[in-house]
Order: C-alpha cells, then structure tokens, then sequence
C-alpha cells in the first residue's frame, strides 16, 4: 500500500474569502446554530431542573405531574420552544454530520430525506400533543387524574 | 472534508477530542429528543398508558440512562458556549485549551451535584 499524498494546503497559507457576501444559508445555518444554543442553555437546563431535581425526581413524573405543569400556558410555552427550536438545532446538526460522512451521493439524499421527515413529523406531533392535551380525559381512572379534575 | 485519501491535519489533543465529544453528544441528545416527544405523547392516548411508560423512565436501567442523558446534555451545551466564546469573542481562539478545562471543571461539579441527588431518588432513601 502506497503511503496517501496530503493534499490539503499548508496550515499557514493564508486564509482566503470566498467572495460570498452578505448573508446566504449556511451563513444564516451557523447563526442559527449559536442562537438556538443560547437559548437552548436555558431551557434545557431549566427542564432539567424542574422534572430531574426538584421535589422527587423521575420518580414524581406521571400523568398528573405533567397535567399540572401544561395547566400552565408558561411551561406550555417552554415546551413549545424547547420542542422546536431542539429538534431544529438537532436536525440542522445532524444534516452537518451526514454531509461529512455519507460520501456518495445517493446515500445522502436519503439519509437527509429520512432525517427530514423525523425532524417534521416529530415537531407536528410534539406540537399537537401541547396544543391538544386534556388534563381530565373521560373514562380515565380518577385517581391518575390531576386534582383540577374533580367536581 | 479530510479523509483517509487526502490526509488530515488533526493532531488530537483538546480541539480535536472536544470536537469529537461534542458530535457524538449532539447525535445522541438528538435520537433521544425523537423517542422522548414519542413518549411524552402517550399522554394523548391514556393516563394508564403514559404512566406505565414513563415507569420505565424510573428502572435501575434508565436510571443510569439518565446519567448518561445528563452528561451528554451539560457536555455539549458547556462546550457549546464555549465554541460561542471561541467565535465571537476576540481571544476566544487564543484561550480555546484553557476553556475546554474550564468546560470539564464546570461539568465534573454539576454531575458532583447531580449524581448523589439522582442516586437517592432512584434508591429512594
Ligand atoms: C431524563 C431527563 C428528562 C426527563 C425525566 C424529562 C421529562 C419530561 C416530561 C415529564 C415532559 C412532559 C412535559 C413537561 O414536564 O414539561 C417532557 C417534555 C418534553 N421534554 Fe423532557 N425530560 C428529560 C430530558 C429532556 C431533554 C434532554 C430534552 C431536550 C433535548 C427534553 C425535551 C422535551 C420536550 C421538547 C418536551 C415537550 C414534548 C412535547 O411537545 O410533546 N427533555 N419531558
Ligand atoms: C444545550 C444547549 C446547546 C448548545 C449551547 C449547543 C451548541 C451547539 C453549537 C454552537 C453547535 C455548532 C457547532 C459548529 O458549528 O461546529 C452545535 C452543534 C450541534 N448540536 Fe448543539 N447545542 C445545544 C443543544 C443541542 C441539542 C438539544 C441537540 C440535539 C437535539 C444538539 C445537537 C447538535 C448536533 C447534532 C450538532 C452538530 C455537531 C457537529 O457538527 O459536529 N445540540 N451545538
């Protein structure tokens, strides 16, 4: 086996413009990726917080808990954001990553066609499930049920 | 993109793994956000049915999950700041090494605080 020839330019060649300018998608891509981050810190951090360390943990997640905090347009809201803007920054990071792996172009339109539809279908489904949620579903066990529910 | 034909110019150390580590956190937050929105959605379907999903959540098995979960997450949104840092401040490039130690203090005493807390309500003490 031959040794591989280096092709890629001397590290110390001078860095030069594309002449691109202004802004265009992958500029608008990487904007994205760091803003979504920021506010992502947050959010996250926040979900964490509210559902893994406070009062018991995952042990105190169940139908109720999660009727107790959508009752709340606030944590609705959180949600919502954390849904979108998560499956966004995840999805546009994923497209990076099979762009750099997936070498032949075949493979590339279908990986990115699949990541697509899971990245759509999820938001739409996570979005429906906020917008749609009933606390007090009928036929449901009372006792499952949140305290809002009775009378 | 270097590969294995064209030669590659990664040397390893701090920017490298940081890189490396930052990748495979975002891909594993991310196929764990597909299967999280699913879960979550039961809560449409029943209050049994959601419950005895998200049980699992509260097994030995996920429980260490959870650690993982917890890592992956702290890891890539501390080095997400720090590559924020790293773009936009004006010596950010000059401090990139110091603040990839910086990113590993700051994790090892989130999880110091997390994991006993995590562990006693997994054992429920
Ligand atoms: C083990 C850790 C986690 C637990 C126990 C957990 C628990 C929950 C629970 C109980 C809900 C229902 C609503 C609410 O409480 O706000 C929820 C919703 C949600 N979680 Fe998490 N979560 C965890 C980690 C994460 C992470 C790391 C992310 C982001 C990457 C995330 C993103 C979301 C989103 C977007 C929703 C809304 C889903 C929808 O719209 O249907 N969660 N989570
Ligand atoms: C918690 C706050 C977060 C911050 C501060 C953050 C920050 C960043 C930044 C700045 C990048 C761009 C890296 C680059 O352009 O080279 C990035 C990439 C990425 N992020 Fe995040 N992120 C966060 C949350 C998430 C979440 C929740 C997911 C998954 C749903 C995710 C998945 C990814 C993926 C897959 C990449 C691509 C990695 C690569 O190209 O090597 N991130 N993140």
């Amino acid at each position: 086996m031959s040794t591989p020839i280096t092709s890629i330019p001397d590290p110390s060649t001078r860095y030069r413009r594309t002449g691109l300018r202004g802004p265009n998608m992958e500029m608008l891509s990487w904007m994205f990726m760091r803003a979504s981050g920021l506010l992502l810190v947050i959010l996250i951090f926040g979900h964490l917080f509210v559902n893994l360390w406070l009062g018991e943990g995952v042990k105190g997640i169940d139908f109720g808990f999660v009727a107790g905090k959508w009752a709340n347009p606030f944590w609705q809201v959180w949600d919502l954001l954390m849904l979108w803007l998560g499956l966004i920054h995840g999805g546009n990071g994923v497209r990076t990553i099979i762009n750099d792996y997936a070498r032949s172009n075949r493979l590339r339109l279908v990986l990115k066609g699949l990541l697509y539809f899971a990245v759509v279908v999820t938001i739409v489904l996570g979005t429906l499930v906020i917008f749609t949620f009933d606390p007090c579903p009928v036929g449901a066990d009372p006792s499952l049920l949140p305290s809002l529910c009775e009378g | 993109m270097a590969s294995a034909q064209s030669g590659t110019l990664y040397r390893g150390r701090e920017g490298m793994w940081s890189w490396v580590a930052h990748r495979i956190s975002g891909m594993l937050i991310f196929l764990f956000l597909l299967v999280h929105v699913l879960d979550t959605a039961l809560v449409r379907v029943s209050p049994e049915a959601y419950n005895e999903v998200i049980g699992h959540y509260k097994t030995i098995v996920f429980g260490l999950g959870e650690i993982g979960l917890v890592g992956a997450v702290l890891f890539h949104a501390l080095n997400g700041l720090r590559l924020i840092l790293v773009d936009f401040w004006s010596k950010g490039t000059q401090h990139q090494r110091g603040m990839f130690w910086g990113v590993v203090i700051v994790w090892v005493v989130l999880m110091a605080g997390f994991l006993p807390r995590h562990l006693i309500h997994m054992f429920g003490a």
